[in-house]
């Protein structure tokens, strides 16, 4: 497209971040617009909707006392775009990519567009290597792997971010390789990001970290570039520099209300709950960045984090979310009340890419027998509580007190690790050891011959 | 999609020449060949994935046009005065007002020929990999990829003579487009006449292989309108199943080859799994997969897959017989809508051809979800939740694109299309506009519940909502193909799981131990049921795909075990002493079994079953 920058003076209205501009001379979608008022710094925008008529400018910053009339517009020609390169590790941005840790702006290794362009399906690779979290119901139950996109479904003072530190603490690429975190703060407090920072800090991910921070007082239009600025650095890491990047972005909801609040601006007609009908792939353009492309060494991998309002799972947020992304891990109220830590529910959270980062040479042989012999027997277990809450436990069936015990010891012993960081030779071995509490009738989803590798290994209870 | 070499239809119009690099200049109206009107036509403005481009006069809806200096694809929706709106392909960003728009004198159309089996198609039907030729691992607007290899020779045997009067669907000669599939080269739906010059040969798609008498030049590919229902010469109504290789489906809830399913399901309930499991292991000839606004990673993962497994009915890898239309959820909205259609288009095509063709689409709600995004910018008055009021209309037509036929042309050939959507209601709730509106034109649901899914029953398809229309209908093939027996057999395993589902109701309030035993059998029967027949692993290469005489065996155990318990409690023997989980076991081995060991391991499942009440007699 052609560079040549058009000023105007004056914009004709302005709604919220929206500002309306009169005829202009051959606006272009997703330009640049530089927003000058006297004795204030200078401010961005972009056009959303160019048109002969009238042109339609977000403005990308707060637009708190700007007075429309007086402003200086002017259309750059040039898609909004952010430096991104090795040097920007260790250092933390706001949500426009400027730096607010005191250090001067880095000049990058190279110049990039925020709004990613989607990678070619065909040139992508299928994610198959295995992450170690550390965690067990996550590398036990809903392995994670390298270039898929795992959110965490957390509600409202739940430990979420807890649990994504656990994780940045905890992670290991299988073979030592680079890594490298990119965290992304949207709408979060003032408190929830020093947490986060001290614990970076402490444990020493600093220093192969990049942060992009805005804050509830931050404004608002910020969060909606947040993720996109983020994403163009942690593309920058995987595809040309070779790191496997763990992308976490905290929290998906504050953007998602933020897009709605943009919309609202935009009288556009709403969709359920009021979100745009478009969330769905808004939201795809952010999370499909994730991913391994053919001949390139690194990788994108995200772990999004989102509250449900009202723990609902249904809610547009989650359910869209859920949609594109590979799996979830959901928390559960009822397990951080009585103290178990991380307090994933393991029933309803899921990884899609599990099978493909489990197995011989990657994790253990029986991992997905194993796996699905504790989901059937946990889920035997929970549904027997349920029942002996109206005929007592007495009134259970033999096999179905014995899922019971088993559930409780699952999720006390293997569920609530607290913050140690097992390893998955230890998480399967914790889990066989339970799953022995029980006969061998008890467990269908057990074969033969892995019941008999087990028992050779030295496993095992005596029939 | 291109108009580069395919002269027969788009090339032909009167569209200027617009050129990468002359976008400098500031009028373009020295185009050589451009009227005057054309020529002006610009672009009055831009948002989202809709351009208003003016004056076009001339302009038709549905039309496809070229947007801007990077030429995007793009299709005239709406026309008021003589200005068009058009849904942009492409990405818009950067696009500008001003930017010249031209028409191409056609509608969006596919190429079809030999070449597309194996083929990973956009929405607008470019080849991703050529893409990224083009534009490199991620995907930038403006590429011209053509649909088909042009480049590639094909060996044509002719089946026609000179002098011989062809009609529209006459097979003309044919080409093997992969090792064993015969694509029959047919004569376009609009054309006919007496055949003037026909030779065989190796042959581009471009290179005429004969001529008509009017001097109509006869090629391996044609162009048809992918909205456009291709023609048949009788619809049929069809008395084969469309056989599955997964035991739910063909057991309880089958569908005839050309009927069309919907599958809805919330997020984690195994919809794409389903559909994958389909693509891979249906008995189709052929199968159109289309990836409709869902993951890339999937895509790499059937993309990775698919070129490794094989075929069971004929030996050859799967990607063989197989198209993938992947438009991911990120690409462009517009072309999500199209993405079907295309899909459908390459079906009917094969189906003229005389297959039995499967098209799963996953997902239709993605697809709706696009008519929605487009139908708000239009400003149109929305229906229910925010969809067009034309949602059912569309997707009425949609699915009746699905059937099996007659098709036209000699030699005389049937022909079948299967129509498999999945379909993402938010929240789960089949009661949202797509779920309601595709169920009135289905022929069969395939209802998925999360609860199952939460509890890794797989496929968690819900037996008590989920409903087939072709029951009577392919209940003649069963009995007379798997088993006399085949109909009691589906009814009574029906009636077994709604009996559990009963007692588990008033087990819930009084515990089990306090039912009869003749129940306590029930719900044991009805386990192994659920876990052995109805549950089948898509990880357990010994289990992902089972025959048919697989399922009627398994089925068949599994009211054994329940029969021989009844009879065993009839003998006096109360339920704690029937050894029902040495059955389960023996059961549960069978379905895991590899195909050598079938029969041994089949054995000792009837002879567990024999033994159900004897252990303690014997002791």
């Amino acid at each position: 497209m052609s560079l040549v920058s058009r000023s105007y003076r004056g914009a004709r209205a302005a709604a919220g971040p929206l500002l309306y501009l009169g005829a202009t001379h051959r606006a272009a979608l997703g330009e640049t617009v530089a927003i000058d008022v006297p004795g204030r710094p200078a401010l961005r925008g972009q056009v959303i909707d160019a048109g002969e008529e009238v042109t339609v400018i977000q403005v990308l910053e707060e637009t708190l006392g700007l007075p429309p009339a007086r402003a200086t517009l002017t259309l750059t020609g040039e898609a909004a775009t952010v430096a991104v390169g090795r040097e920007l590790l260790g250092r933390i941005f706001n949500g426009v990519g400027h730096p607010i840790d005191g250090l001067p702006a880095p000049v990058g290794e190279s110049i990039r567009p925020i709004w990613g362009a989607p990678m070619n399906p065909v040139r992508r690779v299928s994610p198959a290597d295995f992450i170690e979290t550390g965690v067990s119901s996550i590398d036990g139950m809903n392995t994670l792997v390298r270039g898929q996109k795992l959110p965490v479904f957390s509600g409202p003072g739940l430990p979420a971010l807890e649990l994504a530190a656990q994780i940045v603490e905890g992670a290991r690429a299988p073979r030592g390789e680079p890594f490298a975190v990119v965290f992304v703060a949207i709408g979060i407090t003032a408190r929830e990001t020093q947490t986060f920072l001290e614990r970076f800090e402490k444990s020493g991910a600093m220093e192969r970290s990049v942060l992009y921070l805005n804050e509830a007082r931050d404004p608002t239009i910020e969060r909606l570039l947040a993720p996109r600025v983020a994403l163009a650095q942690a593309e920058f890491l995987a595809f040309e520099a070779g790191i496997h990047v763990l992308v976490v972005v905290a929290d998906i909801t504050h953007y998602c209300e933020a897009l709605r609040e943009i919309a609202t601006a935009r009288e556009e007609i709403p969709g359920r709950r009021g979100y745009p009908g478009y969330m769905y792939t808004d939201l795809a353009s952010i999370f499909e960045r994730a991913g391994i492309l053919h001949g390139h060494d690194g990788s994108v991998t995200q772990l999004p984090i989102l509250t449900m309002p009202d723990d609902d799972i249904t809610h547009p947020i989650p359910d869209l979310t859920g949609y594109i992304t590979e799996g979830q891990v959901v928390l559960s109220r009822d397990l951080h009340r009585r103290g178990v830590f991380p307090p994933v529910d393991v029933l309803p959270s899921l990884s899609r890419l599990m099978s493909a980062g489990i197995g011989r040479g990657k994790t253990a042989p029986e991992h997905r027998e194993w796996s699905n012999q504790l989901y059937a027997l946990y889920t035997q277990g929970r549904e027997a509580r349920l029942m002996a809450t109206i005929v007592g436990e007495t009134g259970l069936a033999a096999a179905d007190r014995r899922a019971l015990k088993f559930a409780e010891r699952f999720e006390n012993e293997f569920l609530g690790q607290g913050t140690y960081r097992r390893t998955i030779h230890e998480t399967i071995e914790l889990g066989w050891k339970l799953l022995e509490t029980v006969p061998r009738e008890d467990l269908l989803r057990i074969s033969d011959a892995t019941w008999a590798a087990r028992r050779q290994a030295g496993g095992g209870s005596p029939p | 999609m291109t108009d580069r070499g395919s002269s027969a239809t788009t090339g032909g119009s009167a569209a200027p020449e617009i050129r990468r690099g002359e976008d400098e200049t500031p009028r373009l109206s020295a185009a050589p060949g451009a009227t005057a009107a054309s020529s002006r036509a610009h672009i009055t403005r831009v948002s989202g994935a809709l351009a208003e481009a003016g004056p076009m006069p001339e302009a038709s809806l549905y039309e496809l046009v070229r947007v801007g200096e990077r030429q995007l694809l793009g299709e005239v929706i709406r026309i008021a005065g003589d200005t068009a709106t058009i849904q942009v392909y492409e990405d818009t960003t950067g696009l500008r007002v001003g930017e010249a728009v031209s028409l191409t004198g056609s509608a969006l159309t596919i190429e079809l020929g030999p070449g597309l089996l194996g083929a990973t198609l956009d929405g607008v039907g470019r080849p991703l990999r050529r893409i990224a030729e083009e534009t490199g691992d991620f995907i930038q607007p403006g590429a011209t990829a053509r649909t088909l290899d042009a480049s590639r020779r094909w060996k044509f045997e002719a089946v026609v003579r000179p002098g011989d009067r062809v009609s529209a669907g006459d097979v003309l000669g044919t080409v093997e487009e992969r090792p064993g599939i015969v694509h029959r080269i047919m004569v376009p739906p609009d054309q006919g006449g007496a055949v003037a010059r026909v030779r065989s040969g190796p042959f581009t798609i471009d290179e005429p292989f004969g001529e008509l008498a009017d001097g109509t030049p006869l090629r391996l590919a044609h162009r048809w309108p992918v909205r456009s229902v291709r023609p048949v010469a009788r619809r049929l109504r069809s008395h084969q199943p469309f056989l599955t290789g997964q035991r739910i489906f063909d057991l309880l809830f089958p569908v005839a080859e050309g009927g069309a399913v919907v599958v809805p399901g919330g997020f984690g309930t195994g919809k794409t799994v389903i559909e994958q499991s389909l693509a891979k292991f249906a008995a189709a000839d052929i199968v159109v997969y289309v990836g409709c606004g869902e993951r890339g990673n999937e895509m790499a993962e059937v993309l990775n897959e698919f070129p490794r497994l094989t075929d069971p009915a004929t030996g050859r890898p799967v990607i063989d017989r197989t198209v993938l239309v992947v438009n991911t959820s990120n690409m462009p909205v517009a072309a999500r809508e199209t993405s079907v259609f295309l899909g459908i288009a390459i079906a009917e095509y094969y189906r003229d051809m005389g297959y039995r063709v499967a098209v799963m689409a996953d997902s239709l709600s993605r697809w709706a979800e696009a008519l929605r995004e487009i139908g708000a910018r239009l400003q149109e008055m929305p229906g229910e939740e925010g969809y067009p009021t034309y949602l059912g209309n569309r997707l009425g037509k949609l699915f009746e694109r699905a059937g099996r036929a007659e098709v036209a042309g000699r030699p005389p050939r049937t022909g079948a299309v299967t129509f498999v959507a999945a379909i993402s209601p938010p929240g789960g709730d089949f009661s949202e506009p797509v779920t309601q509106a595709a169920l009135r034109v289905a022929s069969a649901l395939w209802a998925l519940d999360p609860a199952l899914a939460h509890q890794r029953q797989f496929p968690a398809v819900d037996w008590e909502t989920s409903y087939t229309l072709a029951a009577e209908q392919t209940a003649a093939w069963f009995t007379g193909n798997v088993g006399k027996d085949w109909g009691e057999l589906r009814r009574d395993t029906l009636v077994l799981l709604q009996r559990d589902r009963e007692l588990r109701d008033i087990a819930a309030l009084i515990g089990p131990e306090a039912l009869q035993d003749r129940d306590r059998l029930v719900l044991e029967a009805a386990r192994v049921t659920r876990e052995v027949v109805l549950g089948q692993s898509a990880y357990d290469p010994n289990d992902e795909r089972s025959p048919i005489e697989k399922t009627h065996r398994l089925a068949s155990l599994a009211q054994a075990l329940y029969r021989a318990g009844l009879d065993a409690l009839d003998r006096g023997v109360p339920f704690q002493e029937l050894d029902v989980a040495a059955a389960r076991h023996a059961l549960m081995a069978l379905r895991g079994a590899a195909a050598d060991r079938m029969e041994e391991l089949a054995a000792a499942a009837r002879q567990a079953i024999d033994d159900l009440g004897r252990r303690k007699a014997a002791a």
